[in-house]
């Protein structure tokens, strides 16, 4: 691996990974929020639409559809727009329908007698979710949501297949024009654990603050920092697990 | 809008021949994650610590990195020093891989949620630790999780495409060739709706499974 290599393509590739991963997070929970409280509406038909988006996304691959906003959309919609962009636009709208599905499990998770006293204190409805529903809801998404913030980091390796230059786009690069794959890859896999790590402890003390702000007691952490606590299959999935 | 359906029937036959193939994975992967993931799941209860421990960084580094570098791992670097795979073989080995991690914590869950008193129960019969596992623990252990690990059945139907970037011919790689030799971008949307049609019924599937073998 010569230094020019490093210097040119995989240390840019570093800062477009860490870009593409806070960029679709932020898009992903942009979307989740509203489509999330949505799915608790009243009304059916609201409900339905809400639910239809995330069930479409659950089902669907997330590098087809990735492919699909990159090389179909231009060409049939007469629009056009950066890889990256369109990576961006891919991770978010699918893992914003997985953290919808979050956000609406934490929300059905506070007691109906606390939205009950809302209603007695005359709250609005807007006051309820804002004041009473959410503030309890928010320590119970952390830990799905890091489960997820750790599966969205590893999906985006996938924008490499689109032609967008992060770090696994560096190593396919070196393997093509220098031969070489056996240091890079290494070298790869032992960064994506390094972020994973990272951002599972900072989202910890995240989870840490919020829970004492609402007079819970903190998760004790174990090895490498109750990494994957719980298991992702209730977010990625939804349909619960085993318990 | 300029969308071509003859592009569709034309792509039709490879698009079969990407299905056969994305199931073979899927069987093989699945066999190799439900397998392998058990073994994680036993060894990390172990009382040795020398197979605790790096069982548990094992797990840990490969669910954490991502399922596409261990693909291009195992088939660009993995034949440097030993034997080298086909793209599927090479999909089936790393979706297996990659998901035995994911259902390990599934029988993880399920281990733990037999009662102490069946565990206090085989020490009372004097039965092997072989014994005990077989005939006691697992038997209840499995049939709790296995409505979770068909999730990942389907889970594992959605990251299969990614084998694709090691040139396995499966539904989105047909697609990628059919697309690139003909300059035509139509193939991507069969197989992205072909995705919905299996696995939107299979996690109905499922639910109904959960609600018959949970409680």
């Amino acid at each position: 691996m010569s230094s020019e290599f490093f210097s040119n393509w995989f240390l840019p590739g570093v800062w477009i990974t860490i870009q593409v991963t806070l960029l679709s997070a932020a898009l992903a929970f942009v979307i989740a929020f509203p489509i999330g409280v949505l799915r608790t509406s009243r009304l059916w038909i609201v409900r339905f639409l809400a639910g239809a988006y995330f069930e479409i996304f659950r089902s669907t691959s997330s590098l087809v559809f990735m492919f699909w906003i990159a090389f179909t959309v231009p060409p049939v919609f007469h629009i056009s727009f950066q890889p990256m962009a369109a990576g961006i636009v891919a991770l978010g709208i699918t893992y914003g329908a997985y953290a919808s599905e979050i956000v609406r499990g934490a929300l059905a998770a506070v007691p109906p007698a606390q939205r009950e006293a809302g209603i007695a204190l005359n709250f609005t409805p807007a006051q309820r979710l804002r004041r009473i529903e959410l503030p309890q809801a928010w320590p119970e998404m952390i830990p799905p949501f890091n489960n997820l913030l750790i599966e969205l980091l590893k999906g985006t390796s996938l924008v490499s297949l689109i032609a967008v230059a992060d770090m696994t786009f560096a190593g396919d690069l070196l393997r093509l024009v220098k031969n070489e794959s056996a240091p890079i890859y290494t070298l790869l896999l032992v960064l994506y654990f390094v972020f994973a790590f990272v951002l599972t402890r900072g989202m910890r003390l995240l989870e840490r603050h919020a829970k004492k702000r609402v007079g819970q007691t903190p998760a004790k952490t174990g090895l490498f920092g109750g990494m994957r606590s719980s298991s992702s299959i209730d977010a990625v999935t939804g349909t619960g697990g085993a318990k | 809008m300029n969308w071509d359906w003859s592009n569709v029937d034309d792509f039709m036959p490879m698009f079969w021949d990407g299905v056969w193939l994305t199931l073979k994975a899927l069987f093989f992967g699945t066999l190799i994650a439900f397998s392998l993931g058990l073994v994680w799941a036993v060894a990390q209860r172990s009382e040795k610590k020398w197979i605790r421990w790096p069982v548990t960084v094992v797990t840990e580094f490969i669910r954490n990195t991502p399922l596409l570098v261990q693909l291009f791992f195992l088939f660009y670097v993995v034949p440097e020093w030993g034997p080298s795979m086909s793209p599927l073989a090479t999909g089936i080995v790393g979706l297996g891989l990659h998901y035995s991690t994911y259902t390990s914590e599934v029988y993880r869950a399920g281990i733990d949620g037999v009662p102490e008193g069946q565990w206090e129960a085989a020490t009372a019969l004097s039965l092997s630790k072989r014994r005990t596992w077989t005939a006691v623990i697992l038997p209840q252990a499995v049939r709790r999780v296995i409505p979770a690990l068909g999730n990942y059945v389907i889970v594992m139907l959605k990251e299969s495409p990614q084998m694709a970037a090691i040139g396995a011919l499966d539904m989105l790689g047909q697609a990628q060739n059919y697309s690139q030799t003909t300059f035509t971008y139509e193939a991507i949307s069969v197989v992205g709706v072909a995705f919905i049609v299996i696995a939107y019924p299979a996690s109905l599937l499922l639910r109904v499974l959960e609600r018959r073998l949970v409680r």
